[in-house]
């Protein structure tokens, strides 16, 4: 799917030139050769691809209640997930994957994003509208401003940066923000909340408080539906930014920012607005988690909560459009089912084997599963890490590419 | 090193088929007129699935596999297997020992990984996907509450595992959430009279307190109970949750003329302020002439287990104990020993009560119907589950029982014989008016998932 | 006047554990370049060193608990006792001192084993991957603790005769009140030794100057003949054994669980940071600083004021030093400044 090689790309990346230690062991490897920016710089692809590529990812996801089914995570709250977390990890894939600039603090901006929206269910409207556009422009708000001051350093620092203020958030919105926050709880909607614009329209009586869109309720498959939209035109706009000069000069910027500054662009401006963008994604995903399920928790800006949609954009693949997808289905996948399986439907599964070699594999198998689910991720994610660099994106790549015997060429999709 | 036996989930595969059924279940049909044939996860099948959502992961882990060993065994008892427990000494009881209202039970299990977030997430994979009739669990006051919330939104019923937040049942109480456990209200009123009995009524006390929601609950309900008797509040400090080390909290209590400390903290924060309070010497101070005391107001088993030594001597309320002599108690500990070879926690006991109450709330009723359910639940006066007589109030979902009044024993002797009853404190001196603490219930009919 | 000095003490003591931590993870990243997610486990390994050996020593025989009468239930005995009677219990008493002698070489083959298995292939790749496949490895780390040792927080006390309170007060002629754990002042007096001791270790001893020399100029020490590689696997066994002893040691003070790890490592990067990446004197300073600034922050006296402070003042003093001074307090110009 994506054009250049993630592998060499990764290598060379960035965070190399402001370590001096690291500057010695890859002095040799960094390319000496520009970024191919000239030609590149016009769009590769005609919109028509670009849209063709939405209608097919759009019928993977629309079709997701249908092929879903066997891995027994077709029903509603966990799909609505997978959705969310995918415009998640994909707006993280906008800064990381392209620029490099790795944050440890995204969750902030998805925990800001669904606080906007709750809000907004509580004090204008139980209408999606309104929430998702608002949080999306608080989330960016916080991003440009939280962006603007890390983006001031790179590598590890920047790391530390965004980790230090999405702590503070997380903290503050556990303990003293708690009237804003609900704290502990997290914040509901709640029956006797002002409501005005549907007090307006003379609606804001409801038994139980539901987002809803024009009447339509969020509950279910039709909250599925909705995160679905929103997932399409996400990957939408994912795909024409990458494809843009813009997408270009971000990854420019990651193979070399100093060189793309010698050459006379100056590359702040550059990375805030991808650091913006992706803030507001994770401002939309923070919406719709709040438009499914009227709840907003402080965990969800917990640092371990960043962490875990860098672990989705690495096991799926950085820099690629789909992996971070794929990340995001995997780890909630896991979360969700795998944190269900217990000993006895393990015995089930193996029921095919004799009883002893029954015993031993339940006996292999189940540190794994159930309680155990954060090893099997642990475990997982390590071995990507070493052997796919790529995430499980480069993983088919490499398949399709023995499937096609050899052919060198390359496979962007 | 305890190695425990994995939960058996057999209904695990069932839950799966069912997910599919309720799945291809057309969203429309199931308003107005139908409503009672046809509510949210109605059974079909001879068997009902209950689900059970602890945490697995985080802090609460070994009190969340607790909750579920006790799950376990209520759903053998309830489908007739094992030797019955308490079964056979609940009254009034409509259970038979064959399965809800002649459906096998059958159970799915979820990680809270105690965020609200997370539990929902996992209570909604058991109704949308498991089809589940009930749900029940937990290990924190927040998670309660969040899926008590989600309980009434979608119209599943929820049995709280252990939450002690007064908002459970106060401000944020729902028709559709019931807990058995007490609250920081009744902790305070048992053990303020003790507290005076015991240390005096000339004290000066100082909190320590967890800075969140059930935090200052509880920190709120003890300093009313025991200013009304004639103590003084020195002053009260919030503390981050997980501070890990409380050194710079503890040192200035020594010079603030204090001389009892408050600490409302749960878990792995109970654990090491208490552990550091000890080793700071408070123990063995004096104060303005008297003997320094430190106060835990809720216990638990485990964490007396992880302060070792230091909870020696320590009074704090508890909800129950497996000592406790009545035979409730005896046969349900005795149930659960032999099964697991330990005595139960009170989170398992709660979690073990609370589950046999909804299912004869269900035989009462003859239905799974929850509005049905709901209200044989209310009201619900029984007795002989280990906690004397017991009352389900309507009015808030609160249950109204004696309160234990606790301590860290001095020579224990097994590593399961940390805390002694020092007082059965009796259920009309913890009874309140519903009103004080605010909240409304909701409707018995809602929408329901099938909305 | 008391009440500061106290804060003084409890800032050192906290500190005390920081500098500790932030030492090992500056040696790795100084001599390695390896940016190591995975420190703040080898400090809960450490704890668990401790553990270990308690369960080790306490391995006991099952005695039928006559006292519960409900089901057959066993109480245990440990062995230790049953056979040396009192010198039994005082080994057992004494098991976080006696841990350090089990920890130091189990530490040092898990740092070797670390560093030789997974963390020497990537030298090459970018940080960002070297977060990743350490934080991974801090998971998985993290996970089979608990599958061995359950979640629950498991009690080890400092021996007997430690578990009382110094009066400071009396000892430095104060009046007042004036009291401080003992064990934690044994705490703050071993983490100012293993710190002296590293230095001393990488000042004073020749390998420890080759080290620093590879250090700071890693291609010249290699021209010279020496295979600094392998002098860098024992460097980072070295930081997993400070860890180790870190964690270990504080044992008695928190009471361990698996993920006391990852609480301590969040924290032990932003010492690193503000002390200065790669700087081992700024480590330690840092940690020392922040530890006290961490205990004055937590006054109510300061709290009243800026309410929520003492949540977020490590962050914020992170976030000023990187931004005003990017190499941190003692970095030197030029190292990691960007």
């Amino acid at each position: 799917m994506d054009t250049t090689n993630t592998t060499a790309d990764l290598k060379s990346a960035t965070m190399d030139a402001d370590t001096h230690s690291a500057h010695y062991h890859t002095k040799s490897e960094v390319p000496t050769q520009l970024p191919p920016l000239g030609p590149d710089m016009r769009p590769l692809w005609p919109p028509k691809v670009d849209i063709l590529m939405t209608v097919l990812f759009g019928i993977a996801v629309f079709s997701m209640p249908i092929w879903l089914q066997p891995f027994g995570a077709a029903y509603p709250d966990l799909m609505q997930r997978f959705a969310i977390f995918g415009i998640f990890a994909i707006g993280f894939n906008i800064l990381f994957g392209l620029t490099g600039y790795l944050s440890f603090g995204h969750a902030a901006f998805l925990g800001i994003g669904s606080y906007a929206a709750v809000w907004s269910f509580k004090l204008l409207s139980l209408n999606v509208v309104p929430a998702i556009i608002l949080s999306v422009l608080i989330a960016g708000v916080f991003a440009a401003a939280i962006g603007y001051v890390s983006l001031r350093r790179s590598g590890i620092y920047f790391s530390i940066l965004t980790l230090a203020f999405a702590q503070m958030c997380y903290n503050l919105a556990y303990s003293v923000l708690t009237p804003i926050t609900n704290g502990e709880t997290g914040l509901r909607v709640l029956r006797n909340d002002p409501r005005v614009l549907d007090a307006l329209v003379g609606s804001s009586e409801v038994a139980i408080p539901r987002a809803s869109f024009f009447g339509i309720s969020m509950t279910g498959m039709a909250g599925f539906w909705a995160c679905a939209v929103c997932l399409m035109i996400a990957f939408y706009i994912a795909l024409r930014i990458t494809r843009s000069p813009f997408g270009m000069m971000l990854r420019g910027i990651k193979s070399n920012q100093t060189r793309m500054a010698y050459v006379g662009f100056n590359t702040r401006p550059y990375t805030l607005v991808a650091f913006i963008v992706s803030g507001m994604y994770a401002g939309l995903a923070g919406a719709l988690l709040a438009v499914v399920d009227p709840l907003a928790g402080a965990e969800r800006m917990q640092w371990t909560a960043s962490g875990e949609v860098v672990l989705m954009t690495i096991l799926g693949g950085a820099g690629t459009l789909l992996g971070p997808f794929i990340g995001a289905v995997l780890i909630k996948y896991f979360e969700n089912i795998f944190s269900a399986l217990g000993h006895t439907t393990l015995s089930d599964a193996f029921s095919f084997l004799p009883d002893g070699v029954r015993e031993f594999a339940v006996s292999i198998v189940s540190p794994f599963v159930g309680e155990g689910w954060h090893l099997t991720l642990g475990v997982l994610f390590v071995l990507v890490v070493i052997f796919l660099p790529g995430g499980l994106a480069e993983g088919f790549r490499r398949i399709g590419r023995m499937f096609r015997g050899g052919n060198k060429s390359e496979t962007s999709s | 090193m305890t190695k425990f036996e994995r939960p058996s989930r057999r209904g695990f595969l069932q839950g799966t088929a069912i997910a599919g059924a309720t799945l291809a279940v057309p969203t429309f049909f199931t308003r107005g007129a139908w409503a009672q044939a046809n509510f949210c996860n109605a059974p079909k099948g001879a068997s009902v699935v209950l689900g059970f959502n602890v945490p697995q992961t985080g802090s609460y882990a070994d009190e969340g596999a607790d909750e579920l060993r006790a799950y376990q065994l209520a759903v053998k008892h309830l489908n007739g297997e094992g030797d019955g427990g308490m079964l056979n000494t609940m009254k009034p009881s409509n259970l038979k020992g064959n399965g809800i209202l002649g459906k096998k039970v059958e159970y799915v299990t979820g990680d809270t990984q105690t965020k609200s977030d997370a539990a929902r997430a996992s209570a909604r994979r058991m109704i949308e996907k498991d089809g589940v009739i009930m749900f029940g669990g937990g290990s924190s006051s927040g998670v309660a509450i969040a899926q008590q919330s989600l309980a009434q939104e979608i119209g599943v019923v929820y049995m709280c595992g252990l939450t002690h937040s007064n908002d459970t049942t106060g401000k944020d109480k729902r028709r559709y959430g019931f807990r058995h456990f007490f609250n920081a209200y009744m902790s305070g009123e048992a053990l303020g009279p003790v507290l005076a009995e015991v240390m005096g009524k000339d004290r000066r006390a100082y909190h320590l307190t967890a800075d969140y929601t059930w935090g200052w609950t509880q920190e709120e309900s003890i300093k009313n109970a025991t200013e009304a008797l004639g103590w003084e509040t020195a002053q009260t400090v919030r503390t981050p949750l997980g501070a890990g080390d409380f050194s710079q909290y503890l040192t200035p209590v020594l010079n603030s003329g204090a001389d009892v400390l408050i600490l409302n903290h749960y878990g792995n924060d109970m654990v090491n302020s208490l552990t550091q309070a000890v080793q700071f010497g408070m123990r063995d101070k004096q104060v303005n002439g008297k003997q320094f005391e430190i106060v835990v107001p809720l216990y638990s088993e485990l964490m007396a287990e992880g302060a070792g030594e230091a909870v020696k001597g320590i009074f704090g309320t508890s909800n129950w104990d497996w000592k406790l002599t009545d035979e409730g108690t005896a046969a349900f500990t005795k149930s659960f020993g032999q099964e697991y070879g330990r005595p139960p926690s009170q989170a398992a006991h709660t979690c073990y009560v609370q589950t046999l109450l909804y299912a004869n709330a269900a035989e009462t009723a003859g239905t799974f119907y929850p509005p049905e359910v709901i209200k044989a639940l209310e009201g619900f006066e029984f007795d002989g589950m280990g906690n004397g007589p017991t009352l389900y109030r309507a009015d808030d979902h609160q249950c109204f029982k004696d309160v234990l009044v606790v301590r860290g024993k001095e020579n224990p002797s097994s590593q399961f014989d940390l805390l002694e009853v020092y007082k059965v404190v009796p259920r009309d001196q913890v009874t309140y008016k519903a009103d004080i603490f605010g909240g409304e219930l909701g409707p018995y009919e809602v929408a329901g998932c099938a909305a | 006047m008391d009440a500061i000095l106290l804060q003084v003490l409890n800032g050192l003591d906290k500190g005390g554990a920081y500098a500790l931590i932030a030492l090992g993870l500056t040696l790795t990243f100084g001599t390695l370049g390896v940016v190591n997610f995975a420190h703040g486990a080898l400090f809960m390994l450490g704890a668990f060193c401790a553990v270990g050996l308690q369960e080790v020593l306490t391995l006991s025989v099952r005695v039928r608990d006559e006292s519960i009468t409900f089901f057959e239930a066993y109480k245990e005995e440990p062995y230790l006792v049953l056979w040396f009677g009192d010198t039994g219990a005082a080994i057992i008493d004494w098991v976080v001192p006696l841990s350090v002698l089990v920890t130091i070489p189990l530490m040092l083959l898990i740092g070797v084993a670390f560093e030789r298995g997974l963390i020497r292939f990537f030298y090459k790749r970018p940080h960002a991957e070297q977060i990743l496949v350490t934080f991974g490895l801090a998971i998985v780390i993290q996970e089979l603790i608990k599958a061995g040792f359950g979640a629950n927080p498991i009690p080890i006390s400092a021996p007997e005769i430690a578990r009382g309170s110094a009066d400071i007060g009396a000892m430095l002629g104060l009046s007042g009140v004036l009291t401080y754990p003992w064990w934690r002042l044994i705490y703050l007096a071993s983490s100012l030794f293993i710190i002296g001791g590293v230095f001393a270790f990488l000042n004073l001893t020749t390998y420890g100057m080759v080290v620093r020399a590879g250090m700071a100029d890693r291609e010249t020490v290699q021209l010279l003949g020496i295979n600094i590689q392998r002098r860098f696997t024992v460097v980072f066994g070295l930081a997993a054994v400070v860890a180790g002893l870190a964690g270990a040691l504080y044992t008695p003070i928190l009471t361990p669980n698996y993920h006391i790890g990852m609480d301590f490592l969040v924290l032990s990067f932003v010492v690193v940071v503000v002390g200065g990446m790669g700087s081992l004197g700024g480590a330690v300073l840092a940690g020392f600083l922040l530890g006290i600034l961490q205990s004055f922050a937590s006054l109510n006296e300061v709290k009243s004021i800026l309410p929520g402070i003492d949540q977020i003042i490590i962050y914020l003093v992170a976030v000023v030093v990187l931004l005003a001074r990017p190499r941190g307090l003692l970095g030197r110009r030029g190292v990691m400044e960007a």
